[in-house]
């Protein structure tokens, strides 16, 4: 039954002590992580990172950029059910979903940021005289600094509630909506188009990954991780706050991943048979290696949600898990793996390109918890769906 | 430097002086070009010495036909007024034209005394090439043809030495279309024989070769063109001075321009020391110094010691460079570039990635143990 | 079992999904670009190349690269490049195989090749950039570089397919390399450095056209043929008489990738020599017919926003009870910690 959303769930911040031995686990990685930025922007990317001219592209473009923006597509996932599908139910998850997404745009704004050689001449981008409008890459730049503008303002009613400013937060509300459908439309495209990046390296990428359907597999994927992370994050913190699981919302999302799952893999191997590249899948190299174990991760959530069984929490968690890994994994081999400049050219992340990562990771999980404790993100523990449905 | 002659004879140490005519230091001195010029290092000064003090000055005739005795006029232009001298003192010279006092057929019985009396044992150098047309009859001496003279000459002889690109595979007078037939001494008799090619060649380079046949018993290694290799066996273009410039793309490209007054590689004006073999750019000629060889003066090498470019080639159409195996600074077509996986990096993924997989595992496990069934009580439908 | 439905939703989506890309993609299809009129160009002839190497230092000094330090683990050597990279826009390498003595055989042979800018008709790198900074001469079809424009995302790097474009990992203030066919110069009458100083003719500069019809005469002739050969700039008075070699039968960019500026000749099968087998395709014009076919005006992502927009307002809407907020954000009647 599609009604208005009428039912407001009631959130408030959970308190308690920020600092404990894993959150200053958690700084001091985001300590070491400065530290490495100082001598990037010091002594220049070849300092710290092992890119190289056939490997210009490394880790923080394929897991900061690539792979942190489609794990925080939890934001627009959610939105899009709750106020587009008005599926109202899933409420209690959207505010954690969009601070998930916020915190990872941030991310991968700021990855982008100290990736590119030449910063200072960044405002090129978002300057009509420099546009290239063929090239994916501005679309791509352009929709994420506009998506994490749009999820600021999607988070600012959290802010304005906790600061009390009554009138700014009813002004805000009133327009939220619109902001609320550009939040789903500008992933949709550069979730897509973070794909649709790779068709121009032509034969530099395996037939088996390339194809002119790379926008629609990284756009399903990405939902599907953006639905993982969803119920990961929800998970993890109704076990580690010690709260009710939001049981029925994060299983019905699994059930929508699970859909995902197969569309994917349909469009994938169908696509791959169509081309021709069928022998390609059983050659012994890494990269066919390392498509069939995506392909395992994949496929493993549909077999893990069949059936009533699959609305078990260790199901559905597992699901999660297998999910976002299979998204990952995907990435990394499309970017990196599947990626083949020349003869002669090795890669693998030096140990300051992974102290970046790393320490952004930790600055993201940092900020969330900080985020949980001082502004009203999850739901009041009574308001849960279970307890209301029970009482 | 003092080396300790074992001198046989009653002679002392100090007598180069009276038998060559030079300080015992600058006879040495001689001696230790001599063995570089064979690739020998200098303590094989003292083993050259001995082989010049001690050796029976081994006979030899010098035959000259088709030539302009350049090779011989090379060979007295040498820097110590006395080599001259020397030359003379290492070998007995018994039959040589240009040299010898006697005149008419006073010289050719001395020509034959000599030979019969070191049959066997003399060496004959040839200067010159030997024409073959009109039965031979365009060069006779003494009422015979070149052709009978060099080969009853090399009948009785121990070695046979072609000097001069004329004598070692016809030089200038077998220009095309040489009318006279001129050809090389090999040619005439059948067989390879040690050449000396040059227009004219280092004296060295023949001078150095007999000394090795005096002290070692035997000629010196051989190319497939019966050339020293110690002499001809690396292109001009290797040991060229001007090299630098080749490989930095300097050319002259007119005489008297700018790069030809900084003294830039000369390729461009026809230079044929990428095709040619000698080793003028190292001990150039005259002993004069620095530059005394062609290339050195500003002039391209026109090949003169080869067969096929010399006398042959234009002399500023482009030379072929002959293929000489690339020095292995060549980068490849593909290198090993690129920083790939350590094994604190890995370990650093592995690390990472296991704790995020053992911790999701075990919380997974933990949701198994407290969940109680599929579903619980009151867990509606949403709308 | 998995849910029928769900079973079905996934792969009607997925047949869907395949249909409709297929047809709005040919439909939209981008064409293959031309080559311009008076497109300049290198004929590089590895059969004619001595590997002088005059060419290296000569485009050094023509663009102000800074000689190259390369650390190996025998000692380091100054300016012997081992690959093209952000100093060095031009390098000669050299293949070899067994003792290495033969010139362009493939078997104990060696032969020299050229990696510089392929100047392509169709280049991937100008449909990367996203500031513009790798441009095409409508005229000449020289790609060129802009280092003011360049925000060193390095997109160009990685699309190029000859991978030419190189950046300067080591420099606090890095920026990308590539040969630009020496256009800055054209000003002064004079014309690629490489070719200019190419003691052989290998390297031979002018009009793709001239230089195109050079390439099939050199082909056409018995291998070892004695010809005149030009050299530095086609149809000048720089010529001279020598051998042309024999050639493996194909023209190194003339099809690849929709065709490039600078060609190739050899006497060894080019995957000998590093250069990719590419498809006649140029992948630009996929992605930008794709890109095209999805984002064609933007009237479909504005379509789309439309009807996001009026779901989202209808859904988000007050509803006109007590706590009069509005959206779909919580109100705070409950105390707070």
């Amino acid at each position: 039954m599609s009604a208005q959303v009428t039912v407001h769930e009631e959130t408030a911040p959970i308190g308690g002590r920020i600092w404990n031995r894993f959150t200053v686990v958690l700084a001091l990685l985001v300590a070491i992580m400065f530290g490495v930025l100082v001598v990037r922007f010091a002594r220049g990317l070849g300092a710290v990172t092992n890119m190289s001219d056939g490997y210009p592209w490394g880790l923080w473009i394929a897991y900061d950029v690539v792979i942190g923006s489609a794990l925080s597509a939890s934001g627009f996932t959610v939105a899009f059910i709750t106020y587009i599908l008005n599926r109202g139910a899933y409420h209690p998850i959207v505010r954690p979903a969009l601070l998930t997404a916020l915190f990872g745009y941030v991310q991968a704004s700021m990855s982008v940021f100290f990736d590119i050689g030449r910063y200072w001449e960044a405002w090129h981008i978002f300057a009509p005289k420099y546009a290239q409008v063929n090239s994916v890459l501005l679309e791509v730049a352009l929709c994420i600094m506009a998506y994490t503008f749009v999820l600021f303002i999607e988070f600012l009613p959290m802010v304005f509630e906790r600061l009390r400013w009554e009138k700014a937060r009813r002004r805000l509300e009133r327009i939220l909506f619109f902001f609320v459908a550009v939040g789903v439309l500008l992933p949709t495209m550069h979730q897509s188009s973070l794909g649709s990046l790779l068709i121009v390296f032509g034969p530099q990428v395996n037939p088996l990954y390339q194809t002119r359907f790379l926008p629609i597999l990284f756009l399903s994927s990405t939902i599907g991780m953006g639905l993982a992370a969803a119920v990961l994050e929800g998970t993890i913190s109704s076990v580690a706050l010690r709260r009710p699981l939001e049981r029925e919302i994060l299983s019905r999302l699994m059930k929508v991943g699970q859909a995902l799952m197969v569309f994917f893999l349909v469009v994938r191997f169908a696509d791959i048979v169509y081309r021709g590249v069928t022998p390609a899948l059983f050659e012994a190299k890494t990269v066919t290696i390392m498509l069939w174990i995506e392909t395992f991760l994949f496929a493993a959530p549909v077999v893990l949600l069949m059936g009533k069984a699959g609305a078990r929490p260790q199901r559905f968690f597992l699901a999660a898990m297998s999910m976002a890994i299979a998204g990952i994994l995907y990435r990394i081999d499309a970017y990196l793996v599947a990626y083949d400049t020349g003869a002669g050219w090795h890669y693998f992340p030096s140990m300051g390109e992974l102290s970046v990562t790393i320490g952004l990771i930790a600055c993201e999980i940092l900020g969330f918890i900080i985020a949980i404790r001082l502004l009203p993100v999850l739901p009041k523990p009574h308001t849960s769906s279970a307890a209301r449905a029970a009482g | 430097m003092k080396v300790r002659l074992p001198l046989t004879s009653s002679e002392g140490p100090d007598d180069t002086e009276s038998r060559f005519g030079m300080p015992r230091r600058q006879f040495l001195t001689f001696c230790a070009g001599l063995a570089a010029v064979m690739g020998m290092p200098r303590s094989a000064a003292g083993a050259v010495a001995n082989a010049i003090v001690q050796a029976k000055r081994p006979s030899v005739i010098w035959l000259q036909f088709q030539e302009c005795t350049g090779c011989t006029e090379s060979l007295l232009r040498a820097e110590h007024p006395t080599v001259e001298k020397l030359i003379l003192d290492i070998i007995s010279l018994d039959y040589h034209e240009t040299l010898m006092a006697a005149a008419g057929h006073q010289a050719e019985e001395a020509r034959l005394a000599a030979m019969a009396a070191n049959k066997g044992k003399y060496i004959l150098v040839v200067e010159g090439a030997i024409p073959t047309g009109v039965n031979g009859s365009y060069c006779k001496v003494g009422g015979k043809t070149a052709i009978d003279l060099v080969r009853s000459a090399a009948a009785d002889a121990a070695a046979v030495i072609s000097i001069g690109s004329c004598a070692s595979w016809g030089g200038m007078p077998s220009t095309a279309p040489n009318p006279t037939g001129a050809s090389s001494v090999g040619e005439i008799l059948g067989k390879p024989v040690l050449t000396i090619p040059g227009c004219p060649p280092n004296p060295y380079n023949f001078l150095t070769t007999v000394v090795h046949f005096l002290l070692l018993g035997k000629l010196p290694d051989l190319d497939a063109k019966g050339r020293p290799k110690f002499a001809y066996g690396r292109l001009i273009h290797e040991n060229c001075e001007r090299r630098a410039h080749f490989d930095a793309g300097r050319f002259a490209l007119q005489f008297g321009d700018e790069g030809h007054r900084k003294g830039w590689c000369l390729y461009k004006l026809g230079c044929k020391g990428p095709e040619t073999y000698g080793n003028c750019p190292s001990i150039l000629f005259g002993d004069v110094g620095t530059g005394s060889w062609p290339v050195g003066t500003g002039h391209p090498c026109f090949g003169c010691t080869e067969k096929g470019v010399g006398f042959t080639k234009p002399i500023h159409s482009l030379a072929e460079l002959l293929t000489v195996v690339p020095p292995t600074q060549f980068a490849r077509p593909a290198e090993e570039q690129g920083a790939g996986a350590t094994l604190p990096t890995v370990a650093t993924v592995a690390v990472v990635g296991g704790l995020a997989i053992g911790a999701g595992a075990q919380l997974a496990k933990n949701l198994g143990r407290t969940d109680q069934g599929p579903s619980q009580p009151g867990g509606g439908e949403p709308t | 079992m998995i849910s029928r439905r769900t079973f079905l939703e996934g792969v009607a989506g997925g047949a869907g999904a395949l249909a409709v890309t297929t047809v709005a993609e040919t439909a939209e299809a981008r064409e293959a670009k031309p080559m311009p009129e008076k497109a300049l160009g290198l004929l590089y002839d590895g059969t004619l190349c001595i590997g002088c190497r005059a060419c290296i230092p000569a485009c050094k000094e023509a663009n102000g690269m800074p000689p190259e330090h390369t650390r190996l683990a025998i000692g380091d050597y100054w300016d012997a490049p081992l690959d093209l990279s952000g100093k060095t826009l031009n390098i000669i390498k050299c293949y070899r195989d067994g003792e290495g003595t033969h010139k362009d055989e493939e078997k104990d042979g060696f032969a020299f090749t050229k990696f510089s800018c392929m100047h392509c008709v169709d280049p991937s790198c100008v449909s990367a950039c996203p500031v513009s900074a790798m441009t095409k001469d409508p005229t000449t079809g020289i790609v060129k570089h802009s280092v003011d424009a360049c925000i060193g995302c390095r997109y160009c790097v990685a699309a190029c397919p000859f991978n030419v474009p190189r950046f300067t990992f080591d420099l606090t203030f890095p920026h990308i390399s590539k040969c630009q066919l020496c256009q800055h110069r054209l000003g002064e009458g004079k014309y690629a450095a490489c070719a200019e100083v190419c003691p052989t003719g290998a390297t031979l500069y002018g009009p793709v056209a001239e230089l195109t019809k050079e390439a099939d005469r050199r082909r056409a002739l018995p291998p070892g043929s004695t010809t005149t050969i030009p050299r530095g700039r086609i149809g000048g008075t720089d010529t001279y008489v020598g051998k042309i070699g024999h050639y493996v039968d194909r023209v190194y960019g003339e099809k690849e990738i929709g065709g490039t500026q600078v060609r190739h000749l050899s006497g060894v099968r080019f995957e000998l020599l590093n250069k990719p087998v590419l498809p006649d395709v140029a992948p630009a014009r996929i992605s930008e017919s794709l890109q095209h076919a999805v984002y064609n005006g933007l009237i479909a992502p504005i379509a789309f926003l439309g009807a996001l927009a009026v779901f989202a307002w209808r859904h988000m809407r007050p509803t006109g009870e007590p706590p009069a907020d509005s959206g779909g954000a919580a109100s705070s009647t409950g105390g707070r910690p």
